[in-house]
């Protein structure tokens, strides 16, 4: 069905080699850079480093607090990753199989505000959390980061536990089970695609979160690593080598978290096109 | 536990017509505590958020005193006065712009070659693209923020490496660089996003909907100017809202790599929302601009759905 020729498929191919090399040089410099010395970065344009400096990413683990921001961040992210899962799936479970007065209406109204762009909500979100004692809490954070992640997770879980057939809730309930076992012991079991799913866009999201965290916390030591970056390259203007060091710790949780879930990212962002 | 059991009493009897009906409201309450947690959640931080914003806009507060004054429209007069914001809303359109053309235009493009069933290595190429777009906007910045260093960054050492020493410049510092520098940073970043969902568009087309066409002796660049194409129109739609959606509130980029200078060269709506609210204490003020920002947004979006249905529903 396409006839193009050789020469033009190897300069498609050509093409689609230099955008994936520009998609990862910058990363690749990024890492190279946490390796060499200061000197070495300023002097030249080099990608191997000539005696790669490790100590680089002690220095800047320890400098400047960026080692606590790294675990308030890993803090967050597990806590909103648990806090999304449960409460998400537990509506889902409600929006789905029970009877429930006017939840429909709840229901959309979600949507809604899932579909509806809200910029510079921060301003009215940071005025509820000092209202109810939650700005500058590590609780405060979470909850919001939950809530940011909740409506999407919804949605999915809905559709998934919809798709499951009914006859399955009636065997259970002849065999005894109650609302809340139909819930954790059945219907969860069989939510996990969709759980993992959303666990890894949740974890994502938590980690590369930023505005929030810089308008709920006035307390340093609670800032998450995301700030912790901004703070850092704010101090330290010219120390390009700590600099990238602490940009690669930033990225490495990403790195990771792609690596072992690539596949299911890519699956549900292609999904999301064709059925929106 | 107990409130979720069913008692094995068969419902109808009628000794059990009261307990029964206690037992449906105490099943109904049961059933509602599923769905309260996220209720709450979604009504404190969401929907309050929401009715505070509207609220907020036609008052002058500071943000601590306990009196908030009722201005009317004074907020939403002077907004349209406002150069700086004006000045941001500009930046975004320009940003827009650079997005919608060059980052969707490249994301269609490469999309169309993996999508190419003779070319190699396809779910190599669609994880590669999926790398920028996962990582945080503060990486994304300090990272470019580097690369564009006037003396220690890699973009002026490959340009001096080449010999075009005089093109080698203070990126991020000129305001006739600054908006066009970090637009490149970002359109880096976002090309995977418009790739993989063009690419999810195309993989959606059947293939005997080309090959007819192929059949019916059109060539591949008819098949795919008068087939593809047309084909890829309600994706198009959904990539550009969300393409113009995310350039109107850039703003952690920003933040990081110019702040909105020189000047207010690199200025965008988001900023001048922040900063009105948090550095200048004007919450009324900020969340007027916060709401004139959002309607447009919400306009825009509704314009192109209508688009699509137009161009893409029917025939």
């Amino acid at each position: 069905m396409y006839h193009a020729s050789r020469w033009r498929l190897a300069l498609n191919q050509a093409f689609l080699i230099t955008w994936a090399i520009v998609s990862l040089l910058p990363l690749i410099w990024m890492f190279s850079a946490s390796l060499q010395t200061n000197q070495e970065i300023y002097a030249g344009l080099k990608l191997i480093p000539t005696a790669p400096q490790w100590s680089n990413y002690s220095q800047a683990w320890s400098m400047s607090d960026f080692g606590t921001y790294f675990m308030n961040s890993l803090f967050y992210t597990v806590a909103t990753v648990v806090g999304t899962i449960l409460i998400s799936s537990m509506a889902a479970f409600g929006f789905a199989w029970l009877k429930i007065p006017g939840k429909e209406i709840f229901y959309y109204a979600f949507l809604f505000l899932l579909m509806m762009p809200i910029p510079g909500q921060f301003v009215p979100l940071f005025l509820v959390l000092v209202k109810l004692g939650l700005a500058d809490t590590r609780l405060g954070y979470v909850l919001v980061l939950i809530n940011s992640s909740l409506a999407v997770s919804i949605f999915l879980l809905r559709g998934y536990m919809e798709s499951v057939p009914k006859a399955l809730e009636e065997a259970a309930r002849i065999d005894g089970a109650s609302t809340l076992m139909l819930y954790w012991r059945i219907m969860m079991p069989l939510c996990r695609p969709a759980l993992a799913t959303i666990t890894i866009f949740t974890a994502l999201s938590a980690w590369n979160e930023l505005v929030l965290a810089l308008i709920i916390f006035s307390d340093r030591s609670k800032l998450p690593v995301q700030a912790g970056l901004m703070i850092f390259q704010g101090t330290y203007l010219t120390r390009f080598d700590l600099m990238m060091a602490a940009t690669t710790i930033a990225t490495i949780p990403v790195i990771l978290m792609y690596v072992v879930a690539q596949r299911s990212i890519i699956k549900s962002v292609m999904a999301g096109a064709v059925k929106g | 536990m107990a409130l979720y059991t069913r008692s094995p009493q068969a419902p109808g009897a009628t000794r059990e017509v009261a307990p029964l009906r206690r037992r449906v409201f105490l099943e109904t309450l049961g059933n509602s505590l599923f769905i309260l947690p996220a209720l709450v959640l979604f009504a404190l931080f969401s929907l309050y958020p929401l009715v505070r914003t509207v609220a907020l806009s036609v008052t002058e507060w500071n943000g601590l005193s306990p009196t908030v004054k009722f201005v009317g429209a004074a907020n939403f007069v002077a907004a349209f006065q406002d150069a700086v914001f004006w000045r941001g809303m500009f930046n975004a359109l320009l940003f827009a712009l650079v997005a919608l053309t060059v980052m969707n235009g490249l994301g269609l493009l490469l999309a169309l070659l993996v999508d190419n069933p003779r070319i190699k290595g396809a779910g190599f190429y669609r994880s590669i693209y999926y790398i920028p777009p996962i990582m945080s906007p503060a990486v994304v910045a300090v990272l470019w923020k580097w690369i564009y260093h006037p003396y220690s960054g890699t973009l002026n050492k490959l340009l001096r490496a080449v010999g075009l020493d005089s093109m080698a410049k203070a990126w991020l510092s000129l305001p006739e660089t600054a908006l066009w520098a970090v637009s490149a940073a970002t359109v880096w970043q976002g090309v995977g996003s418009p790739f993989l969902l063009y690419l999810a568009g195309l993989q959606s087309i059947p293939t005997d909907v080309r090959e007819a066409a192929v059949i019916d002796g059109a060539n591949s660049r008819q098949a795919l100017f008068y087939v593809t194409l047309p084909l890829l129109a309600p994706v198009a739609v959904r990539v550009s809202i969300l393409t113009i959606l995310g350039a109107f509130q850039l703003f952690a980029v920003i933040l990081i790599m110019t702040g909105g200078g020189p000047g207010y060269a690199t200025e965008v709506p988001m900023l001048t929302i922040y900063r009105e609210a948090f550095d200048y204490q004007r919450f009324g003020y900020s969340t007027a601009l916060s709401l004139i920002l959002g309607v447009l947004l919400l306009l825009l979006s509704f314009v192109q759905t209508r688009l699509a249905a137009r161009f893409g529903g029917g025939d």
